[in-house]
């Protein structure tokens, strides 16, 4: 956590304001001090979320790019994806905070709930993906900027490194260095890989019903949305499965589902890898370089969940020895 | 010959055109060079010829045949239920839903 009083008060009277236009200050129930409608969603480095009532106020990550956050929100505000991205609400300017991070408005929705695996909507989350990459990007607002997936492999690693060596991060650092540039964001992806419009850092967070509480799903989070290879939209999820942390049956479905709704990302039949293996390595180094962050700014090892990722990057890292052996001899 | 183990002797017997020596103490069985080759080929043969096997029972519908893994994948693949363990306990709330 953050914690950062201003900060947070003065999102709150964005989302009050925002909340108030549908809902004037005498009907709404945040106001009339009804529990659970109101406080602090999220509060990270890369976003702060404050809700009042029926809307939100986020504060993007430090250092975003104005003429990029812009597109991306028009993005989100395109007739275009309406149902499958949640649309902004309209703000009283641009506002920002003192630090000039960007500050948006958006109606509350009511997230995944990370305590029910049983009720996790992973078909709607591959339809709502195979909907997004098969809409038309020169119909958007542009130029449309690249999506993020690639950029943020190379700041996970980067945020390893700021904690300093420990035992397993050689295993992360050799899995990266046997990515190919356009995965750690080095370079364009090559030619023959489909593009489209991605949403760049999907997990199951990035997920909302709205309107509240039983409305359609709809992807929220736009930082990371642009053009790029939609097969990184699917690489979080096949990650998990390859790692064994995501059931064979549960993966299944969601790709079965993404194919069902036309996805572009993978071939209709057959093995989806080829095209899942390089974005899948990439999300695994990106979270075990995260887990080591994280574990070491909470003052702790790794624990076991983290710890089937950052093996995994072992045997990837193994594998990639194999392979490349033969080259260099 | 002497059996290498418990020095009974070792009678040699032929099985599909394989000589194998099997000691009459402890009935530990010896191969010449090449000899678990010619085994292994012959099983391979007869597991080729041998008519198809029962039907095994429907797998249940939640659980289709194993979806493709990459090769650097986790070892256990291929058993519908697994994973479930770490999915539901700890993966599930963290891991899923973490950038």
């Amino acid at each position: 956590m953050h914690c950062d009083p201003p900060l947070l008060r003065a999102l709150h009277d964005i989302a009050r304001r925002a909340a108030h236009r549908t809902a004037p200050p005498g009907a709404c129930p945040a106001c009339g001090g009804a529990a659970g409608l109101g406080g602090v969603l999220a509060d990270r480095v890369d976003g702060t979320v404050v809700r009042h009532g029926g809307a939100v106020a986020k504060a993007h990550a430090a250092g975003t790019d104005e003429q990029e956050h812009r597109l991306r929100i028009g993005v989100a505000a395109h007739p275009l994806l309406d149902g499958i991205l949640l649309p902004p609400l309209p703000a009283d300017a641009t506002p920002a905070t003192p630090e000039g991070r960007p500050v948006t408005a958006w109606p509350y929705g009511v997230p995944v709930d990370p305590r029910d695996p049983d009720a996790a909507p992973w078909e709607e989350t591959a339809r709502l993906l195979a909907r997004l990459h098969q809409v038309t990007p020169v119909a958007l607002p542009g130029p449309l900027p690249g999506m993020r997936g690639p950029a943020k492999v190379t700041l996970a690693v980067a945020r390893m490194r700021a904690v300093g060596e420990r035992p397993g991060t050689d295993a992360v650092e050799a899995a990266w260095r046997a990515l190919p540039p356009w995965a750690r964001g080095e370079a364009p992806a090559p030619e023959g890989r489909p593009t489209a419009l991605c949403h760049g850092d999907l997990h199951l967070g990035q997920l909302v019903r709205h309107p509240a509480p039983d409305g359609p799903w709809l992807l929220i989070d736009v930082d990371d949305l642009g053009l790029g290879d939609p097969a990184w939209d699917l690489a979080r999820p096949a990650a998990w499965f390859a790692a064994g942390l995501l059931p064979s049956a549960i993966w299944a479905r969601f790709l079965d589902a993404y194919r069902a709704a036309g996805g572009p990302a993978v071939p209709a039949d057959g093995d989806p890898w080829p095209r899942l293996d390089v974005p899948a390595r990439a999300l695994t180094v990106q979270t075990a370089a995260l887990a080591f962050a994280k574990s070491a700014a909470e003052g702790r090892t790794p624990d076991d969940v983290e710890h089937v990722m950052i093996d995994t990057c072992a045997r990837i890292a193994s594998l990639r020895t194999e392979l490349d052996a033969p080259a260099s001899s | 010959m002497q059996c290498p183990k418990c020095h009974a002797a070792m009678h040699t017997y032929n099985r599909n055109g394989v000589q194998i020596e099997q000691c009459s103490g402890c009935r530990g069985i010896f191969l010449d060079y090449g000899e678990l080759e010619a085994l292994t080929r012959l099983e391979s043969q007869w597991a080729q010829q041998a008519p198809p096997a029962p039907p095994a029972p429907p797998a249940p519908q939640a659980y289709p045949a194993a979806p493709a893994a990459p090769a650097w994948g986790a070892p256990q693949h291929g058993h519908g239920h697994h994973g479930g363990g770490h999915y539901r306990q700890r993966g599930f709330g963290r891991m899923l839903f973490s950038s």
